[in-house]
């Protein structure tokens, strides 16, 4: 699969008004999480617009379709944006985001379109995505899987009986990807809960690892994907290692962790906006 | 009182096991999953009819969880298998977010419940699996009480969209209910028609509450006995309908009396018809190492305390 420069651009202008979304919401609501969710857009946008697979429509069982689950809820405004500009409900539900009487709660549920597994208490989705991947094994279905998971969230022991469990069962249909930013709520992760060396983590488990320190390089990030992709149906499932960082697109929120959980003020929403052309329209 | 006579006794996880290789041989959407206790929780005859539909998950229950909430992702039906203690408590967070709240068509078969679980004591003999599974929005909660219908039941649930939790045990017991039963989920079924005393009765209790029945018939007193093996949801009818009648009624059940059927059917009584209720339960204590015959007499549970408890709710009927 070539991708053109065309097509890298318009990927870019997708996520800049995802990034546009996101900011918007969590402004609206007061709270939510606008860091991870910057940070992690780029790697969202590529799969639902570039890479995946995926039928018209919603169905639960997604037979015959690439399946995402996200394990790292609290990204929630980021699932939102891609899965509404991706077309699974209308952009008119954003406002209601964390809001009363919303499909748009503050993590993602099952009620919303698109969303096949809650999630927001960490360190369940490489497991649940693992079963849909095992599922789809079992249906002769040879789409797949693909997951995303914090760095923080590797700190949860849940993710390492996973991590034993997949290459056991040759979980070979699926690409897991760790949004590697080092940053976690109380600060670095390096400093609150050292990860180590992830990549020779990974390895020791007998996972295939590739590392992409570009994450927020729309080129680098499909260019990982694919690789990833390449190593898919050999007996081992994949892992990739994306450095990105939080809360990237907007200069004031980039690379620090205060921004994890933070909403900005109508100032702040101001000069955020101002570095994220609108480029599909504002919902 | 009708006449129960056994000429058998199993276990009733032993009728899980049944009931799943049945499975094994009728539903190809069925997939068993295990913690590394294939024996204690007798799914060898399901390995052996469809060794590609079993999953060995080893000594990782949190990840077992999540794997089968997954698996009902592209239409297959997970049954996990593991000790009651480590299928609730242990992976509570698990089945709350991934299951009971994505609604996911997961099946929790839990053996070695309650206090009969035995010798291996109170780590093990999870005493709260009720109350907590029960508290789940949407979640079916089932305790069948002999071999046959353990077997029917783990037959019944396939076909039952939803999550359920089913709890079965370790011990041998007599083996009384019909083996060709349809299992009806939340559907009480009478075994003894009565007039003085209700006496329900979940799991391993519905055996010592027919030995009970049959002591209070001798001293006269005619007791209506009701198995419960759906503990949610109730079948608030078939309750109200008899204490209507008897006036009083008895809770029997191998769980801490905090939480369980008991707190259950006392919430039913309070908003509908407020009758004299006694407990037989466990009285808010962790269990210890001892036969099961031992511990039911030393916790309470056994058919004399039964007898008592009846007697003593007839006497505050006033």
């Amino acid at each position: 699969m070539s991708v053109s420069d065309q097509e890298i651009k318009q990927l870019e202008e997708v996520a800049s008004q995802v990034r546009r979304d996101i900011v918007r919401m969590v402004h609206s609501a007061t709270c939510g999480h606008p860091g991870g969710s910057l940070g992690c857009t780029d790697y969202l946008v590529a799969l639902y617009f570039k890479i995946m697979n995926r039928k018209p429509g919603f169905d639960m069982d997604g037979i015959g379709e690439d399946l995402f689950f996200l394990s790292n809820g609290h990204v929630s405004p980021l699932f939102y944006s891609i899965l509404s500009r991706s077309g699974y409900f209308p952009t008119s539900e954003m406002p209601g985001f964390r809001k009363l009487g919303s499909i748009l709660q503050g993590h993602p549920t099952t009620h919303v379109p698109g969303v096949r597994m809650a999630s927001g208490s960490l360190g369940q989705g490489l497991s649940v995505a693992i079963g849909a991947a095992l599922a789809k094994k079992y249906n002769n279905d040879s789409s797949l899987v693909f997951s995303l998971h914090g760095d923080g969230e590797l700190q949860e022991g849940q993710n390492w009986e996973a991590a034993l469990f997949a290459p056991h069962h040759k979980v070979d249909n699926l690409i897991a990807c760790i949004d590697y930013n080092g940053q976690q709520i109380d600060g670095p992760t390096e400093k609150i809960m050292s990860l180590g060396n992830l990549k020779a983590k990974f390895e020791a488990f007998n996972w295939e690892v590739i590392e992409e320190p570009k994450g927020n390089d729309m080129r680098s990030v499909i260019e990982v994907i694919l690789k990833a992709k390449a190593l898919t149906g050999k007996g081992r499932p994949v892992c990739i290692l994306l450095t990105t960082q939080m809360g990237f697109g907007i200069d004031f929120m980039m690379g620090s962790h205060k921004w994890h959980g933070v909403a900005p003020n109508d100032e702040q929403l101001a000069i955020a906006l101002a570095q994220l052309p609108e480029t599909l329209g504002d919902y | 009182m009708k006449k129960y006579t056994f000429t058998e006794k199993k276990d009733t996880r032993s009728g899980f096991g049944a009931g799943l290789a049945e499975l094994g041989k009728t539903n190809p959407n069925v997939i068993a999953l295990c913690a590394d206790l294939i024996g204690s929780l007798k799914m060898e005859a399901f390995i052996k009819e469809c060794p590609d539909r079993f999953i060995q998950c080893g000594i990782a229950e949190a990840n077992m969880m999540s794997v089968a909430a997954g698996l009902t992702i592209g239409g297959k039906i997970p049954f996990t298998g593991t000790f009651a203690n480590f299928s609730t408590g242990r992976v509570y967070d698990q089945i709350r977010q991934s299951i009971a709240y994505s609604e996911k068509n997961v099946k929790i078969c839990a053996s070695h419940a309650g206090i009969t679980l035995g010798e291996d004591g109170a780590t093990h003999q999870i005493l709260e699996d009720i109350g907590l599974m029960k508290m789940l929005p949407g979640m079916t909660v089932i305790n069948p009480c002999d071999y046959n219908q353990t077997k029917a039941a783990t037959i019944a649930i396939a076909d039952y969209e939803g999550p359920v939790y089913l709890r079965f045990g370790r011990p041998v017991m007599p083996i009384f209910t019909d083996p060709d039963q349809k299992f009806e989920v939340g559907k009480a079924w009478m075994v003894n028609e009565g007039k003085d005393v209700t006496i329900v009765a979940t799991g391993h209790l519905v055996w010592e509450a027919i030995k009970a029945g049959e002591q209070l018939e001798a001293m006269g007193i005619d007791a209506e006995i009701i198995n419960i093996h759906t503990i949610k949801p109730l079948d608030s009818e078939a309750i109200l309908k008899s204490v209507a009648k008897t006036r009083c009624i008895v809770s029997c059940e191998e769980h801490n009396r905090l939480g369980g059927l008991g707190d259950s059917i006392a919430q039913l009584l309070i908003q509908n018809d407020l009758v004299p209720m006694e407990y037989i339960a466990i009285d808010d204590v962790f269990g210890e190492s001892g036969t099961p015959a031992e511990l039911m007499k030393k916790f309470g549970l056994d058919d004399l305390h039964i007898v008592e408890a009846a007697k003593k709710v007839i006497g505050r009927k006033g």
